[in-house]
């Protein structure tokens, strides 16, 4: 039950109060809105069943290791539609999460993880600052998956991008077209795409994306590869013939 | 440090780990297949040889032998292409057939796990698609990646339990002129190697009793719906997923412990790609390190193609930091191939690795640096435009010089 009002988070110790949860210049009303957006996914009702407060889900997180993150908070904020800390963890926490899903050691069959997600879709479809700055250096990735069906490419593997991974990073990018010819099986002899995927597939999955609204989510954290994206994806379906 | 199997074993008889589920949790098998007696969907069924083997709560699992659809992973044929053509390459020399599709797209979910950039519907219709294509060739699907396997398991749950994404999800398959079809199972690489690991250690042409290995769990094998994942009173008392230490101690390598196996690899999905600070640090300290000191191994083993990437690669950052680091990481795929005698470079593709793989070479027999000769000839051969591209007889070292061809095994088929 939602009693977190305005007038209420004042005088209820339970509840994060504006001003500690910071974000005072955002409506109620639009933090609850986007709650509310969280709580009507279907998996919702899947991922949390309440909390014991034991803290195992933290104790297995990643994440909560190196930041200032806690699934434990991200399911104690969900169960007691705290909107305050909700809005809080949604620009602020949920970017930290690994998705290992080590919290589902949650003896109550929580998944602080699985709330993550749809947070971060909400936080996405809303295109909040923290899904924006989130996916800074992410347009090339999701380009990548969603025209060529593969996310990693080969010809991805650069010693700029990856500098870090030492220097056979460097002896893939000079190698990569005789690589990649080495390989035995005939689908793999790709370097723009990890495999050969046949035209048709990629039809299949451009509808998907159009008709899920799948590629629309894009639209709020960056409009110009939504556009980009949707004149490739709706130019080869006109070509095929193919009717949306 | 050795596995701690014998006080769980001790406290719980085999007989008393019986492939009966008395906790009543959800059969998935079972959920399906009445689902498809009410008309609202297809189940793939196993057609050929099957091995049965247990999951975590004691359902049996059963996972076909041949004549399996390879549902590629876009990290493993991306950067680490000796993972992908290794589980090929084992499979042609048990000589089980399987098909290797070009309809077939990446689950998307390594995507949406770091950039929410998709949603439920279509998450669980790319997973429809792929495995309606799969139904369409007639071979069992085999996936490839972690990921993958976890998330397809839990797009089978949502659509068990969610009517209504079901009927999105077929409104958007009758688009594309596909039915709503899932597997009866769905089965990763790694339990079809487990399931034939004795098949596998009968092939074997090295020894590699003398490595040391220690075995990181992929966290969405075993994390995400956990009781599909398959575990075996013989192997760490039924207490830890059996996938992988099984296939190692059946290759006769000695399995060690250590304290934080259970932790993730720090692959982070995102981080890996934006921000690996975290991704370094936590492979490092809460992984390698630990292994290192607690284990001292000649290689670590896994199962997963975030896994291998992340262990791989964050150790070369470390080492110019003088860290303890330093330590080859490997797919079991290519370890059991390499048991198996597979070529390091024309098979495994080792070099596209990070951390030094050579010492455990060494340690196995394999003359890396002959074998390196060999694979630099075969380039030659390619850059000279004597080949457009190298087979699986190259691979076998077929056309080499004083090397008797390996006899025919498995075949491949292409769309």
């Amino acid at each position: 039950m939602n009693v977190a009002t305005d007038q209420h988070v004042e005088t209820d110790a339970h509840y994060k109060v504006p001003d500690v949860a910071g974000y005072t210049e955002v409506a109620y009303e639009a933090k609850k809105q986007l709650f509310e957006q969280v709580r009507a996914d279907i998996r919702f009702s899947d991922y949390l069943y309440g909390c014991y407060e034991c803290g195992i889900c933290v104790a297995a997180c990643p994440s909560a290791k190196f930041y200032d993150f806690s699934p434990r908070r991200i399911a104690q904020a969900a169960a007691r539609e705290d909107i305050e800390l909700f809005y809080q963890q949604i620009q602020e926490d949920i970017w930290e999460c690994s998705q290992c899903f080590s919290c589902l050691r949650c003896p109550r069959g929580n998944n602080p993880g699985g709330i993550v997600t749809i947070m971060r879709e909400v936080a996405v479809r809303n295109g909040l600052a923290s899904a924006k700055e989130a996916l800074v250096g992410y347009t090339r990735i999701i380009y990548k998956i969603m025209s060529s069906g593969t996310q990693v490419s080969p010809d991805m593997l650069r010693p700029d991008a990856f500098p870090d991974w030492g220097p056979e990073t460097g002896d893939v990018a000079d190698n990569l077209d005789l690589w990649r010819r080495a390989l035995p099986p005939e689908t793999m002899h790709t370097t723009s795409a990890g495999w050969s995927v046949a035209d048709k597939t990629l039809l299949e999955l451009y509808l998907i994306w159009l008709e899920t609204g799948a590629l629309d989510m894009i639209a709020e954290v960056d409009g110009g590869l939504h556009s980009i994206l949707r004149e490739l994806m709706e130019e080869r379906l006109e070509e095929e013939g193919i009717e949306l | 440090m050795t596995i701690p199997i014998e006080a769980p074993i001790d406290a719980c008889t085999r007989s008393h780990v019986a492939i009966v589920d008395h906790r009543s949790l959800d059969d998935p098998r079972a959920e399906l297949l009445e689902l498809e007696r009410q008309g609202e969907l297809i189940v793939q069924k196993i057609d050929r040889e099957a091995v049965s083997v247990a999951t975590k709560y004691g359902r049996e699992k059963r996972i076909q032998k041949s004549h399996l659809w390879h549902h590629k992973s876009c990290g493993q044929c991306g950067h680490i292409p000796g993972y992908s053509t290794s589980i090929f390459w084992v499979m042609r020399k048990l000589g089980y057939d399987y098909h290797d599709p070009h309809d077939q797209t990446s689950c998307t979910a390594w995507n949406y796990y770091a950039s929410a950039t998709s949603n439920a519907a279509a998450q669980a219709a790319v997973a429809v698609r792929n495995f309606a294509a799969a139904y369409e060739s007639g071979y069992f699907p085999l996936i490839h990646c972690g990921t993958s396997y976890g998330h397809y398991k839990e797009v089978r749950e949502q659509l068990i339990h969610h009517p209504e994404l079901r009927d999105q999800v077929r409104r958007i398959m009758a688009k594309l002129g596909k039915p709503l079809v899932l597997p009866e199972e769905i089965v990763h690489y790694s339990e079809w190697f487990h399931a034939l690991r004795y098949e596998i250690a009968a092939k074997q042409v090295r020894d590699v009793s003398r490595i040391v290995v220690t075995v990181h769990p992929a966290c969405h094998y075993y994390k995400i719906v956990s009781g599909d994942a398959i575990y075996d009173p013989d192997i760490y008392g039924g207490q830890r997923m059996a996938v992988v230490t099984g296939l190692a101690q059946a290759l006769g390598a000695e399995v060690r412990n250590y304290s934080t196996w259970f932790d993730c690899c720090g692959f982070g999905f995102r981080h890996i790609l934006v921000q690996r600070d975290f991704t370094r640090s936590f492979a490092t300290l809460r992984k390698i390190e630990v292994m290192k000191e607690e284990a001292n191994p000649d290689v670590v083993l896994t199962h997963d193609t975030g896994c291998v990437t992340t262990l791989d690669k964050s150790q070369f950052a470390a080492q110019a930091h003088g860290r303890n680091v330093g330590l080859a990481v490997l797919s079991d795929a290519q370890f059991a191939a390499l048991a198996m005698g597979a070529h390091p470079y024309r098979v495994c593709q080792l070099h596209w690795h990070s951390a030094d793989y050579r010492p455990l070479l060494e340690k196995m027999g394999i003359d890396w640096e002959k074998a390196w000769a060999e694979f630099q000839g075969d380039l030659r051969r390619l850059a000279s435009g004597e080949k457009r591209y190298l087979d699986w007889d190259d691979a076998d070292g077929v056309h080499d010089e004083h090397v008797p061809a390996p006899s025919p095994a498995g075949h491949e088929h292409d769309d």
